[in-house]
């Protein structure tokens, strides 16, 4: 396995990238009105605690807020930082699939894997190619959240909430991780699917266990503490691991080039 | 250079390639020639190790195109023009090429000479910093040629490399073809265009789902055995039909007083009909012998088949 020609491939991908600028643009705006807009909320906390709650309860996040206020505080930072593992679901599934549409689309399947390359090779450079601009994104959208979400929370909790130990497992393992199982599976979708609208609702469905995670942590039935997140490292490393084992079923070089329309 | 038995693809039912044998010695350029649909681009995707066989071998430089390893080594000593020319359009031209000479290995220099060189020689080098997307047919086409050769194969793939192209731009891209051939690189070049096969290649198949005849051009149109002969009459009469008539002959057209008759051995029955004519008061201007063309092979196997 020759791993600089994933990286020839992931480069090509980045300077295709920088012509299309209204693939990227739409990635970098969400987790950054995320990470902007959620401190700002919590630094109003005070006076619309209410409105949270309402605002909570309409967008049906059950989350108990009872208590003083600098607790709900931290239990909202706790799932806000949540959503970090979401959006490294979210993001790279458009990258990733367009990485392998846009081959499709431009039909250069045919004279690249006509070259000497591997399965192996090409899945790795697929997965850099959507990896790299995603969780750059993310780790600098987070960075933004922490030091805005501290600076907004010192005064009322009396402490840096941020960085944390679930932060850090869910920044440093779970993003890394949860993006990759993304971005396989849509790979995978998107080598079967020639449209794009189908990769994405496909991908949408996928995205389901994710909520249903959410929800089991939110309703405290698994709580978010580092010996779970560890625990669901642990399966998704191993899931990821045998996806990537399996590239050669995953790249179908004869499905690809004879799948007609 | 490329040995091929009984190679067989089917797509569910239906067979596309059906028992391909033929061999193709180093240096040759083979025309692959059939209509549209025939099984070409299938039968050069199971060589270029892109699809797999249902069954029969093929071997490329003694390389198994169903083995892995193999194939790998096979990938690296050709180059494929596929029907799409599959180019990034938001790539320049440079990059395209630099791409492909990466993933095929040249190193630093050898990739910027031989870009240098190929889109010199195609007329891209004032547009190497133009992407891709903006060029015309005629001048993708050119370079994914140019992309198909950037790690200098020893066998070039071709499917139809002009079909689609203006007048203008085929000749370029044959004359192209025909100076590769110097290189002596074998090449083996799918077409529908007999005009095409006749004037590049060595060594012609003609294929329609199964291969028809193989051959170089002059052998397979010595391969009819009907010739004609064509005889323009000052003007043609019953009674000249009439004596014609009475020769039973195999199958004779009337243009312009020109006659066009089928014969089996011109030298026994050219003087037979010519004397019928004359006694018939018909007076020749002048006679000869059309030899078939290629196309009227090709017309015969691949209309024979139905
Ligand atoms: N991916 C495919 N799925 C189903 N049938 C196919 C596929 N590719 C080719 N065929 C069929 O195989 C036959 C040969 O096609 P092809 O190799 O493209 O012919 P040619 O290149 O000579 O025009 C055609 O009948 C075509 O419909
Ligand atoms: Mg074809």
């Amino acid at each position: 396995m020759k791993l600089w020609k994933s990286w020839v491939i992931a480069t090509k991908d980045f300077s295709t990238f920088r012509e299309k600028k209204n693939t990227i643009y739409p990635l970098i705006v969400l987790p950054l009105l995320f990470s902007i807009g959620l401190p700002i909320l919590i630094g109003r906390i005070g006076n619309v605690i209410e409105g949270i709650g309402n605002l909570i309860k309409v967008i049906g996040l059950p989350i108990l807020i009872t208590g003083s206020s600098s607790n709900d505080i931290t239990v909202l930072l706790n799932s806000f930082s949540f959503f970090y593992i979401m959006f490294a679901f979210i993001l790279p599934s458009t990258l990733a699939s367009y990485s392998i549409l846009g081959e499709k689309i431009e039909k250069s399947l045919e004279p690249l894997l006509a070259t000497p390359i591997t399965d192996t090779e090409l899945l790795l450079g697929k997965i850099i190619t959507s990896f790299l601009p995603c969780v750059a994104i993310i780790y600098f959208s987070a960075v933004i959240f922490m030091v805005l979400s501290d600076a907004v929370t010192y005064n009322t909790i009396g402490y840096l909430f941020f960085p944390n130990w679930n932060m850090a497992i869910i920044l440093l393992l779970a993003v890394p991780l949860v993006s990759i199982l993304s971005i396989q599976l849509n790979v995978i979708i998107s080598s079967r699917v020639s449209d794009v609208r189908t990769t994405t609702q496909l991908g949408l469905l996928l995205f389901l266990p994710f909520i249903g995670l959410y929800i089991f942590l939110e309703t405290s039935i698994i709580s978010l503490n580092i010996i779970n997140l560890l625990g669901i490292f642990v399966i998704l490393f191993v899931v990821v691991a045998v996806i990537f084992s399996i590239s050669k079923a995953i790249i179908q070089r004869d499905k690809i080039i004879t799948k007609r329309g | 250079m490329i040995d091929v038995e009984n190679l067989t693809r089917k797509f569910g039912d239906i067979t596309a390639v059906d028992k391909l044998t033929f061999h193709i010695g180093e240096g040759e350029v083979f025309g692959f020639l059939g209509p549209n649909g025939a099984g070409k681009t299938t039968t050069m995707r199971m060589l270029s190790c892109l699809i797999s066989k249902t069954s029969g071998k093929a071997r490329i430089a003694g390389y198994d195109v169903s083995d892995e390893t193999d194939s790998l080594k096979i990938r690296k000593i050709i180059g494929l023009l596929p029907e799409n020319n599959g180019l990034y359009d938001d790539l320049t031209a440079y990059k395209n090429l630099d791409f492909y000479g990466k993933l095929y290995e040249c190193s630093k220099t050898q990739r910027k000479e031989n870009i240098e060189y190929f889109l010199k020689l195609l007329g891209l080098w004032d547009k190497r910093d133009v992407l891709a997307g903006t060029f015309s047919k005629g001048m993708k086409q050119k370079l994914a040629i140019a992309r198909s050769l950037i790690h200098e194969p020893e066998i070039l793939f071709l499917d139809e490399p002009t079909a689609n192209l203006d007048p203008e731009s085929s000749k370029t891209v044959r004359d192209f073809i025909i100076d590769l051939k110097k290189e002596k690189k074998t090449i083996f070049l799918n077409t529908h265009n007999l005009d095409e096969a006749q004037r590049i290649c060595d060594k012609i198949g003609i294929f329609n789902t199964k291969l028809m005849v193989i051959g170089s051009p002059e052998e397979l149109e010595d391969s009819i055995l009907e010739k004609k002969t064509a005889i323009q009459l000052k003007e043609v009469n019953d009674k000249i039909l009439k004596a014609l008539g009475n020769l039973s002959l195999r199958n004779l057209t009337i243009d312009n007083n020109k006659l066009i008759i089928d014969v089996v051995n011109p030298e026994n029955e050219n003087p037979i009909i010519v004397d019928a004519i004359v006694s018939a008061g018909g007076k020749v201007q002048y006679m000869t012998q059309i030899n078939s063309t290629l196309e009227d092979v090709y017309l015969k196997f691949v209309r024979g088949k139905k």
